[in-house]
């Protein structure tokens, strides 16, 4: 059947079975493969997109429920060709990752939390990461990214001395 | 060779180049390859932990649509060779689909092929088999006493038994006033990375080729390959440009490869095996050791312990695989960072009907750190000494390296009194014990963990000829090879997979080091197995060690090229060039130089201006055996194993939740010693990385099997990964010793943490619970376990 897809703020219409999950779909049918199958059962994150601005595992999401709602992917991120988000940016910096295997949905989960909230608690980020797992870092460079992306995005608005 | 003085780019806090496409989501994983007309497999497994295969009906699955293909164990094992193993186990065999009979629960016994990954995993369920249940056995101490044979054929669950005894073991322990005794067991668990093994294989028949994008962490893979599908080496290209989604030491998918290798080669296309995460976790045979260690040791009345007694049987599952040689690794650091004078150890690998093990971080090594540390725990509160008192006084101090252990390994260098000094000073000893006392007055049992081990570094391979004496594989080399291009930019390439260790940094900061250019403007590529130089993939904690190792001299053979260049056009000795930032100058008259654009030129384009018989162009390979590698052991089996031993020291304080049993960890420290760091942002990482895999072998992870034989952890729900609200904020105290071995002063640092972190947490719950009169001594030590050990020694102590 034909689903009319909102992704990275393009329209898609995709022919899918109504069994394919959103994230076979992302991957398989449109190449975006920087969504990650994991678990394929909800636990580890690695399939995380945004869903109306909230981190939702594709996973666990059919692609005809898709219809209607913006999706947003890590390839929906990034400014331009060869450019970096400040979130991204600061994943860089701090060293965040190491196989990058979880590192988009990651990213996705911090970015849905910095865009509700630019002076998140260690406590707030460590919530807002939780239902992402990482098995390389332990992921004290991860907090910091996000502490640092945070710090970065709020001295955005502050006014310049002059 | 160790360079002296101040590094340039070395040790600085520089940015990882890989993470650049990580974090945009253009990483090149196993899944992300599809070539086109690419077929599809999914797995029958057999349910039974032990059955022998009746029959096989494949006629509905063949039916459904889109399904090309069904292969069972038979024509498989007719086309193709076992598959290899470490021992001498010929009636061990091995084949990645069950031959008559299935030995575990979850082992594959056929493979579907389908257009897509759905489809094949809808006619998995068409394929109709029979079995007839046999009888299995999971226990190690039972397998080793015999009974129900998981090979019929091999008349033994023993695939190893070897008992080593270095030293006057006996007399030591007849001199010794006091003996202690005890068994501790390290629980099932592995590395279970978030990206399940994966591989496409694609048959060429008129050029011949198997290519091959896989998942990949494992040495001599292209040959195995090769070997096990009777083709030549030189047909098989591997490549090694695929990013590995974690590995940790597991992602040794050779039985998945040599299936799609095959099916590929039988079909004409193109085929993938994409594990699911049960697929990953029961069939995936990339379980983690399995062991029970008895250990006996002989002290004086200052707790000197002057000799060991271990005892080792791991169940490794129900083929031998690689994993047997996990017991082997750690003869290289069996004394720990301790001087005990003789060691008796006893070797023993088991068959089981459980899933086969594959080499997991630090290959064996952090469960026998665990006993040891145990025991020296057990041996302290024997003698009413202070647990870091004991380890003072048995410790190796920095002026006795390099240090020669009994079982034949010389300790490179490391200085170990001082890094306690360092954590004891960061932590606050003496306010971290007074929080102990204060929680535990609260009611709250509280206790201090401590470790101190190890990290062998440096892979070599003499565990093998150690135990199987019919290879003399003794030492693995590893490469690097770096070009200048005519217009002068540079070109290194490596020879095998990453897995998040960031070795295209590595390499780009050794060479930028040694050719003193920008490491941003060294491009750092991958060879296929086709046209690379040898490399044995990053193992045994590695690769900063040797390919950082062969990137210096390669480096070092291009500068002095260089050098020799300038020197001849110039018309003066060598001696008196001296090289800086890319240009060459004559010591005697600074403003007689060649820059690094002519230098260039006549290496390349005038090539009449070359010193007579230099090879013009600059393209330089260098291939490095291991330092201290090449020997085979002695007749009592001695040898030197890793050469390089970087030390860590934990500490930390954790609270019991005294009605749930439930730990938290509420401070922790860890002094690390590594030698030189090469890049700081990689080193950290590594080490927080292992704290947290630590802690989940410690307090979570367990691959657990019921009584009928099946695994019950066999997904994210049952099998539980530390989160981030897991892993608690850890102070790391650095301190380097350089070894004399390596280039920079380097040792390994892939394993770190994961050495101690699991005797640290078992240390401090056993501080915590000993007012109760409970030893806690195997791991995992889980929640509800613990809590119901708590509830019956508090009801007795009422």
């Amino acid at each position: 059947m034909k689903v009319e897809l909102d992704i990275n703020r393009e329209r898609h219409t995709v022919d899918v079975e109504p069994r394919l999950s959103l994230l076979d779909c992302l991957r398989d049918k449109l190449l975006l493969t920087g969504a990650h199958a994991g678990c394929e059962h909800g636990v580890c994150g690695a399939c995380t997109v945004l869903v109306d601005g909230a981190a939702v595992r594709s996973c666990l999401m059919f692609a005809v429920q898709a219809d209607g709602v913006a999706i947003t992917t890590i390839e929906g991120l990034s400014p331009g060709p060869g450019e970096l988000s400040p979130l991204q940016d600061a994943f860089c910096e701090t060293h965040g990752m190491q196989c990058g295997y979880c590192t988009p949905a990651m990213i996705l989960a911090a970015h849905a939390l910095l865009s509700k909230n630019t002076s998140p608690t260690r406590e707030e980020i460590v919530d807002a990461i939780s239902g992402n797992i990482c098995r390389c870092t332990g992921y004290a460079q991860i907090v910091e990214a996000i502490a640092l992306a945070a710090e970065r995005i709020r001295g955005q608005n502050d006014p310049v001395r002059p | 060779m160790t360079v002296s003085g101040k590094f340039r780019f070395i040790s600085s806090d520089r940015r990882v180049r890989e993470d650049r496409r990580f974090v945009v989501g253009k990483g090149n994983f196993a899944a992300d390859i599809v070539p086109q007309g690419v077929k599809h497999v999914a797995l029958v497994t057999c349910p039974h932990p032990a059955a022998r295969i009746v029959s096989i009906d494949k006629t509905a699955a063949l039916a459904m649509p889109g399904v090309r293909y069904v292969l069972e164990g038979a024509e498989l094992a007719g086309a193709t060779n076992v598959l290899a193993t470490g021992l001498d186990t010929p009636n061990v065999p091995r084949y990645p689909l069950a031959l008559n009979v299935a030995r575990y629960a979850g082992e594959w016994v056929a493979a579907v092929v389908a257009d897509s990954r759905a489809l094949a995993e809808d006619a998995a369920e068409a394929v109709v088999i029979e079995y007839e249940p046999l009888p299995f056995v999971l226990d190690a101490d039972e397998a080793y006493a015999g009974g129900t044979l998981v090979h019929e054929a091999h008349a033994s669950n023993v695939l190893l038994d070897r008992t080593f005894t270095w030293g006057e073991v006996e007399k030591d322990f007849s001199a010794s006033p006091h003996k202690l005794k005890h068994r501790v067991k390290w629980g099932r668990s592995s590395t279970v990375p978030i990206e399940t093994f994966g591989v496409t294989a694609s048959w060429d028949p008129w050029r011949e080729i198997l290519d091959i994008w896989a998942s990949i962490q494992m040495p001599k893979y292209p040959d195995q390959t090769a070997m096990a599908l009777k083709i030549p080496m030189s047909s098989v290209r591997v490549h090694y440009d695929v990013d590995v989604g974690g590995s940790y030491g597991v992602k040794r998918g050779i039985k998945h490869t040599v299936l799609v290798g095959y099916l590929s080669r039988r079909l004409g296309v193109p085929v993938r095996l994409i594990e699911d995460r049960l697929e990953n976790m029961r069939g995936g045979d990339m379980h983690g050791p399995e062991r029970n260690f008895d250990v006996e040791v002989a002290f004086d009345d200052q707790g000197i312990i002057r000799s060991m007694k271990m005892r080792a049987l791991d169940n490794v599952g129900a083929y031998a695989g690689r994993s047997p040689f996990q017991l082997g690794k750690p003869v290289g650091a069996i004394v720990g960072p301790y001087k005990i004078k003789s060691v008796q150890y006893q070797a023993i690998a088991v068959v089981t009907n459980k899933t086969v093990q594959e080499a997991v971080r630090a290959f064996g090594q952090s469960p026998t750190n665990y006993a040891i540390e145990r025991t020296i725990d057990e041996v302290a509160i024997r003698l009413g000494l202070d647990r870091i008192e004991i380890r003072r006084r048995n410790m190796i101090r920095h002026e006795e390296f390099p240090y020669l252990i009994p079982s034949g390994s010389t300790y490179d260098s490391g200085d170990y009194h001082t890094v306690i000094d360092k954590v004891l000073a960061q932590a606050g000893y003496g306010d971290l014990i007074a929080e102990r006392d204060r929680l535990r007055a609260a009611g709250t049992l509280a206790g201090i963990g401590i470790a101190a081990c190890l990290e062998p570094s440096g892979g070599n391979s003499s565990f093998e000829p150690l135990l199987n004496p019919k290879v003399g594989t003794t030492t693995w080399m590893d490469s690097c090879r770096i070009s200048i291009d005519l217009v002068g930019s540079i070109t290194a390439t490596m020879h095998t997979t990453s897995a998040g260790q960031g070795h295209e940094t590595l390499v780009g900061t050794v060479v930028g080091e040694v050719l003193e250019v920008d490491p941003d403007k060294v491009r750092v590529v991958r060879a296929d197995s086709l046209n690379s130089l040898p490399s044995n993939s990053p193992v045994g904690s590695r690769m900063a060690i040797m390919l950082g190792g062969a990137a210096f001299h390669a480096a070092k053979a291009l500068k002095d090229k260089l050098t020799a260049i300038a020197a001849h056009d110039l018309g003066v000795p060598a001696e008196r060039i001296a090289y800086k930032d890319g240009n060459a100058f004559d010591t005697a008259a600074p403003d007689r130089k060649r820059t690094w654009a002519e230098l260039v030129t006549i290496a390349h384009r005038h090539i009449h201006k070359l010193p007579a018989g230099m090879e013009p162009g600059l393209s330089v390979s260098h291939i490095m055996p291991v330092p201290m590698g090449g020997g085979l052991p002695t007749a009592d089996g001695r040898v030197q194993m890793y050469p390089c031993y970087s030390f860590e020291f934990h500490l930390m304080l954790v609270a019991i939740d005294p009605d749930l049993g439930k730990p938290e960890i509420k401070r922790y420290v860890i002094g690390h010693d590594c030698g030189t760091v090469i890049n700081p942002k990689i080193v950290r990482g590594m080490t927080m990385g292992g704290i947290a895999h630590g802690i989940g072998a410690a307090l979570y992870e367990e691959f657990a099997y019921n009584d009928d034989g099946l695994l019950v952890a066999q997904n994210f729900m049952d099998y539980l990964l530390p989160s981030a609200h897991e892993v608690p904020p850890v102070e790391i105290v650095h301190h380097e010793t350089p070894s004399p071995l390596t280039v920079f002063g380097q040792k390994g640092s892939g394993e770190s943490g994961y050495l101690g972190a699991p005797a640290a947490i078992a240390s401090a719950v056993n501080d915590a619970v000993r007012p109760l009169g409970i030893v806690v001594n195997s791991l995992p030590i889980k929640v509800a376990r613990l809590g119901d050990m708590i509830a019956a020694a508090r009801d007795k102590l009422r």
